[in-house]
């Protein structure tokens, strides 16, 4: 059942993800609401990149559905899928920009496929990008070239090619060093807020999730679902799960991973 | 609908310029080249360029793309640049885009495209490959020394998963393609020695053909393609995962852990997919023979005539030295491949591309000296 004349930019809506007989998370329903940074926290193994993936609709849904400003995802047409998804920039936990080509090239592949630009304007539009994260003067260089900060923030460029409405990250600090990870979180927060795109975001750094996040859901291994919802500065202080208090306030510490920890020794 | 036209108009005022900003600077619009703002501002000697962006009508990356060009020129020309009048989030862009300074690429001489064809360049390569090969080699045999002496790294799991690989494995393809080459071998000769009356004779041809030649060389060619590359592809994605750092410095030799089993899998089944080979390759002649008249018993007796041992050793000894071609050709690939994924490509390509020359050649230089042996 779609969600009633909700606001939310994406409504994900009795979600259950498995693998087969395997359920990873159940029952998960939230909101994103337009604009918001909103980051899918948890312990490792927990199914938060399952559950982007289903987000990014690479998987199917077990059960339940996720929309986006109310339509349907796995339910509309291949074509329709097309359409929203050209909507939508990612970058993905490795980059996964294309080793063959520049960046430049990177940059300008889905603006070649689906924008309506003239081959001239592509050229400024890929020097536009990269200068944004910091990247200009670095068409040349392919992506074996540059560092690992730098990749990550390349793949920013090409995954905010074409004005998205929404920003899906996995892991987007991860390899990077604090000053690095932080540099990119604040290139996130701010691009954000000139574009007024939403942002959603897998990550368990919790310098990222206090800096940047508005909006944030916790997923619990042990349980498998969701136990808690909220902003996360507000979670840390008064969440009434003492998993979320103690993932926010410690670091990775759940309780499932203590038990694991507990148990070799 | 906004206006599709994207346009700007630049005014003069004293000391300053102001670029007035009109109409829907969106994805698709007609926006005029940013070599007309340069021109114009090139007339005058400003000292500062103002963008009013009042009549803006509508703007996304299409805007910003120009904004940058307007600010790198105004940097260049030492211009002031004042956006002020700019949509905040505009603003907010710009400062971001142009927070980092460009980077300067250094200039790498240009040369010509055909360059890559110089003979000098390509015999180089050539001898690049060769000097790589024969520095292998070198530490392979140091490996099988290491090996002999019970020194060595080399795990026999390794060995023995290996050598399924390479040798049952293979037997599908192996017999698809050494049935159809004794047909062939008995086709080509059965239309001569008709000519004579001799078509019995066509089991002579291809049981030495087979034995001496053909068996040998398409198994080599199959492992070739088949295990050669899947070698290199293997080491070279090993070498990208910085698994053959780990090997070396945890004091193992990559030579010994990963090399040494794939070579001796190899040179194990090499000899005996020869001479399955071998076998197949001469039935598949008797059918070709059948269908030409000549009654089993006839091309198993002719064949038993021809068949001699030198002719299966040439094979044989044939079938180590290509088994030992194909392993350097692919190991070597793979360890001195590259660290992206474009280079496990490039480096299977070029394991079967050197083997397959490896192949010939050798092939070519051991038959010359079984010649000159009389073997």
């Amino acid at each position: 059942m779609p969600p009633k004349a909700s606001k939310a930019h994406i409504s994900v809506r009795d979600l259950t993800m498995a693998y087969g007989d395997f359920v990873i998370q159940r029952q998960l329903t939230f909101d994103v609401a337009r604009g918001d940074i909103f980051v899918i926290m948890g312990g490792s193994g927990c199914g938060k990149s399952t559950l982007l993936r289903h987000m990014l609709g690479l998987l199917t849904p077990a059960e339940g559905d996720i929309y986006y400003s109310g339509n349907s995802f796995s339910g509309a047409s291949a074509e329709e899928q097309e359409t929203m998804r050209r909507r939508w920039g990612i970058s993905y936990q490795t980059g996964g920009m294309f080793s063959a080509m520049t960046l430049a090239e990177n940059v300008a592949l889905p603006l070649q496929l689906y924008a309506n630009y003239k081959t001239a304007e592509i050229a400024d539009i890929v020097a536009y990008k990269l200068a944004l994260v910091g990247l200009g003067g670095y068409q040349e260089y392919y992506p074996a070239e540059i560092s690992g900060g730098m990749l990550k923030r390349a793949a920013l460029a090409r995954a905010i090619a074409l004005d998205p409405e929404i920003l899906f990250f996995d892991e987007p600090s991860a390899g990077l060093d604090p000053i690095s990870s932080r540099l990119l979180d604040d290139l996130i927060m701010e691009l954000q807020q000139s574009t007024g795109a939403t942002v959603v975001m897998v990550t368990h750094e919790l310098a990222s999730i206090f800096a940047i996040a508005t909006n944030a859901v916790y997923l619990d291994a042990g349980s498998r679902t969701m136990i808690d919802y909220g902003n996360p500065a507000y979670l840390r202080d008064h969440s009434k799960q003492a998993v979320v208090r103690q993932f926010l306030t410690r670091g990775e510490s759940t309780d499932s991973e203590q038990s694991q920890r507990q148990g070799h020794e | 609908m906004s206006d599709p036209n994207a346009s700007f108009k630049l005014v003069h005022d004293g000391h300053d310029a102001v670029l007035l900003l009109c109409g829907a600077w969106v994805q698709g619009s007609n926006v005029q080249d940013f070599a007309a703002v340069s021109r114009e501002l090139q007339a005058g000697a400003h000292a500062n360029l103002m963008v009013d962006g009042a009549a803006l009508d509508g703007w996304d990356s299409t805007l910003m793309a120009f904004m940058l060009q307007c600010y790198n020129y105004c940097s260049e020309e030492k211009i002031g640049f004042d956006t002020r009048d700019l949509p905040t989030g505009a603003q907010k862009l710009l400062t971001l885009a142009t927070a980092v300074a460009p980077h300067k690429q250094t200039e790498s001489p240009q040369e010509h495209w055909l360059a890559g064809l110089s003979p000098r360049r390509l015999a180089g390569q050539a001898g690049e490959v060769i000097r790589e090969s024969l520095a292998f080699t070198g530490e392979i045999t140091i490996a099988l020394g290491r090996l002999v002496t019970g020194k060595s790294n080399t795990r026999l799991e390794d060995f023995r998963h290996f050598c399924y690989q390479a040798g049952p494995s293979a037997l599908g393809i192996i017999s698809l393609t050494s049935v159809l080459v004794g047909m062939i071998l008995a086709y080509l000769g059965a239309v001569q020695l008709q000519q004579f009356g001799a078509e019995v004779y066509v089991a002579n041809l291809v049981t030495i053909g087979v034995l001496r030649e053909m068996g040998v060389l398409m198994t080599a060619v199959v492992m070739a393609g088949r295990t050669g590359a899947a070698y290199a592809a293997q080491l070279g994605t090993m070498q990208t995962n910085e698994e053959i750092d780990a090997i070396t410095t945890l004091g193992i030799s990559p030579i010994e852990f990963l090399v040494v089993p794939r070579m001796l899998a190899l040179v194990v089944a090499m000899p005996l997919l020869t001479l399955y080979a071998d076998i197949l390759g001469i039935v598949g002649g008797g059918i070709v023979a059948g269908g030409m008249g000549i009654s089993p018993l006839q091309y198993i007796s002719q064949t038993e005539q021809a068949l001699a041992v030198h002719h299966l050793a040439v094979g044989l000894i044939k079938s180590v030295i290509f088994a030992v071609l194909i392993a350097v050709a692919g190991c070597r690939a793979g360890i001195n491949a590259g660290r992206s994924s474009a280079a496990v490509g490039q480096a299977a390509t070029e394991a079967v591309v050197t083997a397959v020359v490896y192949l010939i050649v050798a092939d070519a230089g051991l038959n010359i000296l079984f010649q000159a042996i009389k073997f």
